[in-house]
């Protein structure tokens, strides 16, 4: 339902987005990653119609953003970054303006905003001024007239940005509800939130795609994928290690003492699963085994090997 | 088309969601009755007719509509608000033309709330009201005009006091440009047919023509094709920025 391609914005002597190319399908929810300045709001801008491009093209629903936009933008439901609104509106005059814009009129139009205030749960705070709202009510007032017209296509700077952890669960429980009907694209900071709601995920670098692919997928990447992390007491570190470091399909071994318990993680050669082989030698051995854990992979870690200035380096020298 | 009637509400409405409308209408009213009795001795002329409180409308639009119009594009370029505009499904032409007839409507109102100085001249005499009518007409569509200037210079920056200073001065030369001021700078090297084009613009000319109680064609379409080549200079220049 989205269709990008060789999408590009140059702001000066800046490339912000670099030919770009990206199709999102309906059912999908889309992770933007990206450091700051990576080029995920431009990119979420050019989309939307707000930038025009300097090449490439974007469609949505078929419709060419630029050369048939309105027909584009009645397709899209957009949250733009840091949720602007007319603050001296309440939050209900603001969402029945977007509500007549949208072509919705009386009746329906009101029907149309109780139901998404119900879903945003904006009920106590509808004759307030935006103005004098919280970040977190500001936010979900963008949010609610974001998705007000039920539009197949959902594109959302930060969603959860400034929200409390409450708030962001309920945020997320709503997109995952609506995910199947749509295709949705998030950018976000929080790794954690691809883990929760995104089928998928980009991570963008200099405007460029640098990785894309299920958040299973960028996991196995990590370092910490089928890693195994065992907790036992200080007294046996020596033999611990020396144990686990003999075992054929350990890599590397890395550990730490903490609270009079020793804490080692071993790192796994490619593709081998490790928890058997420990847990195994653990009974064999009868250590007194605090903690045992097998490690799906940590998406922080990926991201930034995948995103730094040395992984940028490293790549452009291989290449 | 049916776009522009919620952007106007929506615009017309966010005067008086703050001070802005009242402090605008009191201070727009205390300085028409101001220079109306005490510069323009409105009531030492001993003359039933408002030409001297037309007289002043020039001068006063001259810093008072850039004050309105200074924060139609500026403002939501800076408060971010001018990207939820500018992505809902909306024709540029539409928001541009909604927001300039909503500030237009709110000063047609402050116009409006002039009438006590017109029942006042009738009170007095036996003024033509025809004339006044006409002058009120007139002094509206100068309003308009000078208001799609700065609702056009308010879209090039996310700046206030950078829109309303060069408002001011953009005004100023269509306002004055008959005038010896301007004219001086062109005459030592422009051709005659330019000096006439320029000194064609002036809305002094224009409005004193309207005042008089002539309606002339020429001179409506004199203003209204200024609104509309600077309504579409605003449609221009957002479009443009959308390139960044």
């Amino acid at each position: 339902m989205i269709e990008i391609e060789g999408l590009t914005k140059r702001f000066g002597p800046v490339t912000a987005v670099n030919d770009l190319s990206l199709r999102v399908a309906k059912g999908e929810v889309l992770g933007f990653l990206g450091p700051n300045g990576a080029g995920k709001s431009t990119t979420m801008k050019m989309i939307t119609g707000f930038l025009a491009p300097s090449a490439g093209r974007a469609r949505v629903c078929g419709h060419d953003v630029e050369m048939d936009a309105i027909a584009a933008q009645a397709a899209i439901g957009y949250l733009p970054e840091g949720a602007p609104a007319y603050g001296d509106m309440t939050a209900r005059q603001f969402l029945l303006f977007i509500a007549e814009i949208r072509g919705f009129k009386g009746t329906v139009a009101r029907a149309r905003v109780q139901s998404v205030v119900g879903k945003t749960e904006l009920e106590g705070v509808l004759d307030q001024s935006i103005a004098t709202l919280s970040k977190g009510f500001k936010r979900r007032v963008g949010l609610a007239q974001a998705i007000l017209h039920d539009p197949p296509v959902l594109i959302m700077d930060e969603p959860t940005d400034g929200l409390d952890p409450n708030q962001k669960h309920s945020v997320r429980t709503m997109i995952r509800a609506m995910a199947a009907e749509k295709a949705i694209i998030v950018s976000t900071h929080l790794l954690e939130e691809v883990e929760a709601i995104c089928t998928r995920a980009v991570i963008i670098d200099r405007g460029q795609i640098v990785a894309d692919g299920t958040p299973g997928e960028l996991l196995s990447r990590s370092r910490y994928h089928n890693a195994v992390t065992i907790a036992v007491p200080e007294a046996q570190r020596d033999t611990v290690l020396t144990k686990i470091k003999a075992l054929p399909a350990v890599a590397s071994v890395e550990g730490a003492g903490h609270d009079g318990l020793f804490v080692v993680t071993a790192f796994a050669r490619k593709s081998a699963l490790l928890i058997e082989d420990v847990s195994a030698l653990a009974v064999r051995e009868k250590w007194d085994v605090r903690e045992l854990r097998a490690e799906a992979g940590r998406l922080d870690e990926v991201f930034r090997s995948i995103t730094t200035h040395d992984a940028a380096r490293s790549r452009a020298s291989a290449a | 088309m049916n776009q522009i009637w919620p952007i106007f509400k929506r615009e017309f409405a966010a005067y008086f969601a703050t001070p802005l409308a009242y402090v605008f209408i009191v201070i727009f009213l205390l300085a028409m009755g101001a220079f109306t009795f005490y510069v323009g001795r409105f009531f030492d002329n001993g003359i039933a007719d408002l030409s001297v409180f037309f007289g002043y409308h020039p001068w006063l639009y001259l810093f008072l509509v850039p004050a309105i119009a200074m924060r139609l594009w500026a403002e939501e370029r800076r408060s971010g608000t001018m990207e939820l505009l500018l992505t809902l499904p909306v024709p540029l032409w539409a928001t541009v033309t909604a927001k300039f007839l909503a500030a237009w409507a709110f000063i047609a109102i402050a116009l409006a709330l002039t009438f006590p100085i017109w029942l006042t001249v009738n009170y007095l005499g036996n003024p033509d009201n025809g004339v006044i009518v006409a002058s009120y007409l007139g002094s509206l569509l100068m309003a308009g005009a000078y208001l799609a200037i700065g609702a056009c210079i308010s879209a090039t920056t996310g700046n206030q006091v950078i829109a309303f200073v060069v408002t001011v001065v953009v005004c100023f030369l269509f306002t004055i440009s008959g005038a010896p001021l301007v004219l001086d700078f062109f005459r030592a090297w422009a051709p005659l047919p330019l000096l006439t084009a320029i000194s064609s613009f002036s809305f002094l000319t224009h409005f004193s023509a309207i005042s008089a109680g002539v309606i002339d064609l020429r001179d409506l379409i004199f203003f209204f094709s200024l609104i509309a080549l600077f309504l579409t200079a605003n449609v221009v220049i957002v479009d443009l920025k959308k390139s960044g």
